[in-house]
């Protein structure tokens, strides 16, 4: 280590003693300085400056201080007080002062008094001022580079007298090109076929082949759906579900077909106010509505607005302009020129969503909140006004019929009125089913259920129905508790059909239905009290005879339990017109004459419905309403944007607290750069158009800077999240100035610029560390070899599915749900139904891992263990680590044991005869290479190994070979299969499989 | 990252390292993470503590019908708070639109414990047994009025989500003092009774912007106590250790050919993961403890995942060294039967949680770990919904509740702060969340105001730019 530090110093001196004699540069040298050590007392932030002193801005600067001192008088080091303070070995006159717990190195005190010396000039921070033309600078090895790019990286290794690496092997070069753009590993055909064309754009032909692929814009997808925040739940507490997938969608397509970068911006922040948008644009806009939404009981809605708009805010400047805006929610930005004014000038501009600022959590699950659109497919189109003109002709039937007088209806009423029900008790016999099973009572009449917490869930009863012939049945539900809340969603009898005829107390006419459509959804809530039980009555259809068996299984299906709750059943031969609400027969037993016309109307409405056919209409209408409720549902919505005719009035927020507004303003661009052009609409398209002008400083090169970080894997600006003071300076800010203006001449073509990147010899080199590399730039930053970086969790899943041919290429489409530890979810959250992750079934397991579903309380672990963000807020920089829990989820998860067993199967199948073949094959369909000798060695005696050891336990190898759901195929030796598995399985554990090399 | 722990890291990394890969280990560290030796600050002043487990009861407990005991309630029955004390505090949408806010009183009978007569209510007759260890604090405050701002507060000193939590920063500063185990592990019971359990996020134990080797590990009931530990079906301990030996064979040439210190990380990475595969179930095991322990933590104790279980585990973890050991019991959310709610969840967590407190005593654990009991803000004086003479409700409250700490440098028999006579103000000695971490982490050897991390160019703190030690709590 000693060593390390000692060289590293003797390079920072050997370069600083060149320097001493140079200009000092303010935006290189002193201001990061000045940013991390005085811009918090003396910085933009006029609340918390202190003595009056300003060092960001020069004329302020020079100026005397509160005390009346200078701090600094440009090329006179000793009467500059800022001078004085740093070497002051006084603790109360020190600067920084030590409760900052910084401290300033001789370095950095002796590059201050040199600036100072040399007259303290001030330079525009670099990025907000705009590129200028660069000049490609020449170079003295004139046979390397292949484009631009590579004289800007060489005349920076010949300056550190550095030499580029050798050109990596053609199956390396393809492999990791072929997983920068599409995120899969190329096939051992496509590496054969790059290896065998010697034409000199051999190369050329690859990158061209893999731009056109729609893996591409898949792969280009996930680092956006991190910027934008995408997820499939709405986060927060509730977290639940939210559909916003068109929108992935959209921006899968947009990739593809190479929309220009400022269209693809413009489309996405303001798609809407474009003229006569179309429904793509509309759905482009789902971009800022990928915001988290609290659905928590209770909450303030302008509380969470005020929270959803300085998301948009915040995302906005760091995706297109590379600021942390969120520092200026709350005060001025203590070290970038940005103030409170101009955030919530921002905000203005996101501010008039006709959005409500809560959820609605008596909403059904998906439903998403206002404003969003609805995209059903020609077919469902079809399928509702076909079902649509079947429910009005029935309804038109209905009313028909229920206008139609009936006669007799006085005489039944008299039969109701004085018709004595007989309920006989139903025995109970046996009950099961919940995590605390259902208990029956001594006397065989009640059965108690006790609170369920964890999951839907259903009590099965065996019950001894009384002798004789039984028309009807009926359901009581009382609770011990005070008070309780209870909700029931299914009745099952049997094979027997029943119907709902009457009811009491808590419950409603519809909600009675609700238990018997056989749908766990729809549930009714059963509030309760020891001293008012809940009822229902069932009608047998048809009544059951006497001779018919007298034990009946009955299903209840319980939800979420309040409190435990006790059910008895009866059964009843009373001729079941007779049975009625309890306020039909109210009405019954009051003389006719002394009936109101409302009460006439109510019991002749009764009487009708129990006729033969209005049932049958009934039964028709309720069916057709079921069905289209289905084909509603089926139609897929996506979250907008949209603009409310009178916008809201805006306010900065004190200390960013909703409810402390401040002064109004209006929607305006930052003060700093350069001013919106009055021509332009001051909504959100004119701040699109604003953001993706040629003037803007900061959009072409905050952009170009995140490609460069996706292939490369870390950007000329290592901070892609901060171009301000307090980020990272370019490494080669020439180049950054290049590629920015030739993407903006390019019409902000995407694929061309990373066809730049990825053809360039920089690009291209081979990626292995040197003794010196190591240690004059273990970063890379120099760019003296290829990039090297473990995969993101995403396409350590998808190399897996692919390589072991498992992977279903499906473009798009709702998010799907792989394989997943069970319990996860019940273990966080809330005890209800949809927080239960129910794995989908078949390809559902094996789509690409950007359309598994996100739930933002629990992403998938496959994914949140790589690092994943939550997707809670913007993203633009994945950490890269390495960790135990990595090596638990690749070596036993079971989506990778079964691409372990599905990558032996190819092997076997495709590899030809030999095990040595064999083995090679799965080492090329994953690494692209074959192996080496020595690796080869250590995979045959792997197998070998493993072979003899299941074919002493071959019940082990047969266990194995059972994980996952895909099977295999039976007909191969299982012995040979489980040994291959396992050699599989370690191959997809590799340092190099794991990593783009 | 402070100095014992990079210590810690590099001999760990030295041990596993052995001399095949031709690097030095302190080389490969720095290597792997130069940030290592950026942030490198030793601790200010000796810890008291050397872990801490903190007993999170998520849903808020009502601070008046635990600890904060008022007598005068009784005769404000059914009478409306008066304004003047309810003041500008804002309401939850739940009770906002109430046309009453009656007073509340606490249908349970509050007595003194031990030498100090410390005042705390019937529901608590275990913990009651150590009212001379533990120090109430009855004036913290927290600015949040919903649960998942309030939790995200509570754990990560900031509302909203994207910082590390408090065991995340503790991980980073002091590191494990165990290399086979994860230095902050995360633990979740549900409440056995018909409560509102709360949802929990996987951000609460997350690692925020610190690099997710920090993040806590949550350890679960199920078969797999850490996700993904077990080998699948057919590979026992010795195939997973000759397939381990096949892959580290292969990475080794894979190194010596790219020299990429990440490689070298990685077979690290998957030897500490074959020791967890180990070190976690034995762990976790709790078929070893005699049958006296069951007996102290309650009946709840032998079911795997009660927050009793969790508690002995607690007391497993801290034996081993785990840094942060965060207990999470869902259920506290009274809303409306509060007094059969509060039964329950007292039922579900008093005795475990006292027979922890007895056990670290026993041992000797309690003088370095602190312990740390309270959830995420408190509840109002007036009920919600209906009151009757036993039953009510209680919304949401933010200004005022207690929570208690026992343990190393804890000055126990203690109150500390006090509020106006509705519960519903401090009056005396507040206590924000940052201050309480301040303290916390003043326990564990660390200057909250030193123990930072630079993230968008700001150096963050877990106290972000507050946090006074409250150092009348501390001995």
């Amino acid at each position: 280590m000693k060593r390390i530090i000692y060289l590293v110093s003797a390079l920072l001196l050997a370069e600083a003693a060149v320097r001493a004699q140079e200009p000092v540069s303010f935006s290189r040298e002193i201001r990061p300085i000045l940013s991390d050590n005085c811009f918090s007392c003396h910085g933009p932030d006029e609340l918390q400056r202190k003595a009056g002193l300003r060092l960001d801005v020069r004329e302020a600067a020079l100026k005397p201080a509160k005390s009346g001192k200078l701090a600094i008088v440009p090329g006179d080091v000793r009467k500059s007080e800022l001078l004085k303070r740093i070497n002051s070995s006084d603790a109360g006159e020190v600067m920084p002062p030590p409760k900052s717990h910084k401290v300033l190195t001789s370095a950095q005190k002796q590059k201050l008094r040199q600036w100072v010396a040399q007259g303290a000039k001030y330079e525009e921070h670099w990025s907000f001022v705009a590129p200028s033309p660069v000049k490609v600078p020449s170079v003295r090895r004139k046979d390397w580079p292949r484009n631009p790019i590579d004289q800007f990286v060489l005349a920076r290794l010949e300056s550190a007298a550095l030499k580029p690496s050798t050109e990596a092997l053609k199956p390396v070069l393809i492999r990791r090109v072929t997983l920068d753009l599409t995120g899969l590993p190329p096939t051992p055909a496509e590496v054969d076929a790059f290896v065998a064309d010697t034409s000199a754009q051999a190369y050329e032909k690859v990158v061209d082949r893999l731009l056109k692929s729609p893996r591409y814009g898949e792969r280009m997808a996930v680092d956006w759906l991190d910027a934008a925040r995408y997820a499939d739940s709405n986060g927060y507490q509730v977290d639940r579900d939210r559909e916003l997938w068109p929108w992935r969608d959209w921006v899968i397509r947009a990739f593809n077909e190479n929309k220009p970068f400022d269209q693809f911006t413009i489309e996405q922040l303001a798609g809407d106010l474009l003229p006569n948008p179309t429904l793509e644009q509309r759905v482009a806009t789902g971009f800022h509505r990928n915001h988290m939404l609290n659905e928590e009981g209770g909450i303030i809605a302008e509380e969470f607005l005020a929270e959803y708009t300085a998301d948009r805010v915040e995302t906005t400047a760091a995706v297109w302009l590379g600021q942390t805006f969120n520092c200026c929610r709350c005060h001025d930005h203590k070290f970038d020129p940005f103030t409170q004014r101009d955030f919530y000038s921002l905000k203005a501009f996101f501010h008039n969503v006709p959005e409500r600022g809560v959820g609605i959590y008596a909403n059904p699950i998906r439903q998403n909140a206002p404003p969003f659109v609805k995209l059903p497919s020609p077919a469902t189109e079809a399928k509702l006004a076909a079902l649509n003109g079947k429910l009005k002709a029935v309804n038109g039937q209905l009313t028909a019929l229920t206008n139609r007088s009936v006669s007799g209806v006085e005489e039944w009423a008299q039969r109701v009125a004085s018709a004595v029900v007989k309920w006989e008790p139903v025995s109970l016999l046996q009950a099961s089913g919940g995590d605390q099973p259902p208990v029956i009572d001594a006397s065989a009449s009640t059965l108690e259920v006790g609170p369920q917490e964890t999951r839907p869930n259903t009590v099965k009863l065996t019950a001894r129905l009384p002798a004789g012939r039984l028309t009807a049945l009926r359901l009581e539900c009382g609770t011990t508790a005070t008070s309780a809340s209870f909700q029931w969603s299914e009745l099952k009898l049997g094979q027997q059909k029943v119907r709902a005829i009457a009811w009491g107390d808590s419950l409603a006419s519809g909600e009675t239905e609700k238990v018997l459509d056989n749908d766990r959804k729809t549930r009714t809530v059963l509030a309760m009290k020891p001293e008012r039980p809940v009822h229902a009555v069932f009608e047998f259809e048809p009544a059951l005879a006497a001779e018919s068996g007298r034990e009946v299984e009955i299903e209840i299906g319980v939800e979420n339990a309040g409190g435990p709750s006790r059910w008895r059943l009866f059964a009843t031969d009373l001729q079941p017109d007779l049975l009625t609400p309890t306020a039909v027969e109210a009405i019954t037993r009051k003389e006719s004459a002394g009936r109101s016309k409302a009460e006439q109307q109510q019991l002749a409405a009764f009487r009708i419905a129990q006729q033969p056919d209005h049932r049958k209409l009934n039964d028709e209408l309720g069916s057709l309403k079921k069905q289209v409720t289905a084909a509603e549902n089926e139609i897929p919505t996506t979250l907008v944007m949209e603009e409310q005719k009178d916008p809201r009035p805006t306010f900065i927020l004190m200390r960013g607290a909703y409810d402390k507004p401040g002064s109004a303003v209006t929607a305006a661009t930052p003060a700093v750069l350069p001013a919106l052009s009055p021509e332009m609409p001051r909504n959100r398209l004119g701040l699109a158009k604003w953001l993706v002008s040629t003037e803007n400083p900061l959009t072409a090169r905050v952009t170009v800077n995140r490609f460069w970080q996706q292939v490369f894997g870390s950007g000329l600006v290592k901070t892609s999240e901060d171009f301000g003071s307090q980020g990272a300076l370019p490494s080669h800010p020439e180049l950054l100035d290049w590629l920015a203006q030739e993407f903006i001449r390019s019409g902000w073509d995407v694929k061309q610029l990373l066809r730049l990147m990825v053809t360039s010899a920089t690009y291209r080199q081979a990626s292995r560390f040197t003794p010196a590399l190591r240690e004059r730039d273990p970063e890379n930053r120099w760019l003296a070899r290829g990039p090297r970086h473990r995969l993101m969790g995403e396409f350590i899943r998808d190399q897996a599915l692919s390589a072991s041919g498992l992977l279903v290429d499906q473009l798009g489409g709702p998010s799907v749900k792989p394989y997943h530890p069970p319990g996860l979810y019940e273990q966080i959250t809330a005890g209800n139904g949809y927080n239960t992750y129910v794995p989908g079934k078949g390809d559902e397991l094996r789509r690409r891992s950007l359309y598994t579903y996100w739930k933002r309380s629990v992403p998938h672990p496959a994914m949140l263990l790589f690092d994943a963000p939550f997707r809670e807020s913007c993203t633009l920089r994945r950490p890269r680590t390495n960790t135990p829990l990595q090596a638990l989820n690749l070596l036993n998860d079971p989506t990778y044991v079964e691409a372990a067993r599905f990558l032996a199967q190819r092997m076997m199948k495709e590899g030809g005869s030999t095990e040595e073949a064999r083995l090679t094959m799965g080492f090329r369909l994953l690494l692209a290479r074959p192996p080496a000798p020595a690796e080869l060695k250590i995979l045959q005696a792997a197998y070998a190994r493993a072979h003899a050891d299941f074919t002493k336990d071959p019940e082990a190898a047969k266990s194995f070979l059972a994980v996952g759901s895909a099977g295999y195929d039976t007909k191969l030796n299982l012995t040979e299969l489980a040994a291959f598995t396992t050699v599989a399985s370690t191959l997809l554990n590799l340092d190099e499989t794991v990593t783009k090399e | 990252m402070s100095l014992p722990s990079l210590q810690n890291e590099l001999s760990r990394r030295h041990f596993l390292s052995r001399s095949a890969t031709g690097i030095g280990a302190a080389a490969l560290a720095s290597l792997v993470n130069p940030r290592l030796f950026a942030a490198t600050q030793p601790p200010s002043f000796a810890p008291k503590a050397k872990r801490i487990i903190w007993l999170t009861q998520a849903g808020a407990p009502s601070q008046l019908d635990l600890f904060d005991h008022k007598p005068g309630l009784a005769s404000h029955f059914d009478k409306d708070l008066p304004p003047s004390v309810r003041g500008e505090q804002r309401l939850t949408g739940m009770t906002a639109g109430q046309k009453r806010f009656p007073v509340a009183p606490s249908v349970f009978k509050f007595q003194q414990h031990g030498q100090s007569g410390l005042w705390l209510a019937e529901t608590l007759p275990h913990t009651a047994k150590f009212a001379d260890d533990i120090c109430v604090i009855r004036s913290l405050h927290t600015e949040a009025i919903n649960h998942d701002p309030a939790m995200t507060l509570l754990q990560t000193g900031h509302q909203i989500g994207g910082r590390p939590a408090f065991g995340a920063w503790v991980s980073y500063g002091l590191g494990s003092e165990n290399a086979d185990l994860p230095a902050f592990v995360a633990l979740i019971s549900r409440p056995s009774g018909p409560t509102n359990a709360q949802p929990l996020h996987e951000r609460m134990w997350g690692s925020g912007f610190l690099p997710s080797r920090y993040q806590g590990v949550r350890f679960s009931s199920g078969k797999d106590p850490v996700l993904f530990l077990s080998n699948p079906p057919g590979i026992t301990p010795a195939r997973r250790r000759a397939m381990l030996d096949d892959a580290t064979a292969l990475n080794r040439l894979q190194f010596a050919e790219y020299q990429d210190p990440e490689t070298q990380a990685r077979i690290d990475q998957y030897e500490l993961a074959f020791r967890m595969q180990s070190a976690v179930p034995e762990l976790a095991d709790l078929s070893k403890e005699p049958a006296d322990i069951f007996d102290r933590y309650g009946p709840e104790s032998k079911k795997p995942g009660t927050y009793a279980a969790n508690c002995i585990l607690a007391r497993r973890l801290a034996e081993r060294g785990v840094r942060f050991i965060q207990l999470y019991h869902r259920g506290w959310d009274q809303h409306n039967n509060l007094p059969s709610g509060i039964r329950s969840q007292c039922h579900d967590t008093d005795q475990p949680t006292a027979a922890l407190l007895a056990e670290l005593k026993g041992r000797g654990l309690l003088e370095d770990t602190l312990v740390i009991w309270g959830g995420e803000f408190g509840r109002t004086v007036y009920s919600q919904g209906v009151l009757t003479k036993d039953n009510y409700g209680r919304d949401h409250h933010p200004r005022c509740y207690s929570i208690w700490l026992a343990g190393a440098g804890i000055k126990g028999g203690q109150a500390y702060g006090e509020t106006d006579d509705f519960s519903y103000n401090i009056v005396k000695d507040p206590v924000h969340i940052h201050d309480l971490n301040a303290t916390a982490l003043h326990l564990m050897g660390l200057d909250h105001t030193k123990l930072t991390y630079r993230f968008q160019g700001r150096d963050y703190r877990l106290t972000d730019v507050h946090g006074e030690i409250v150092k009348p709590v501390l001995t």
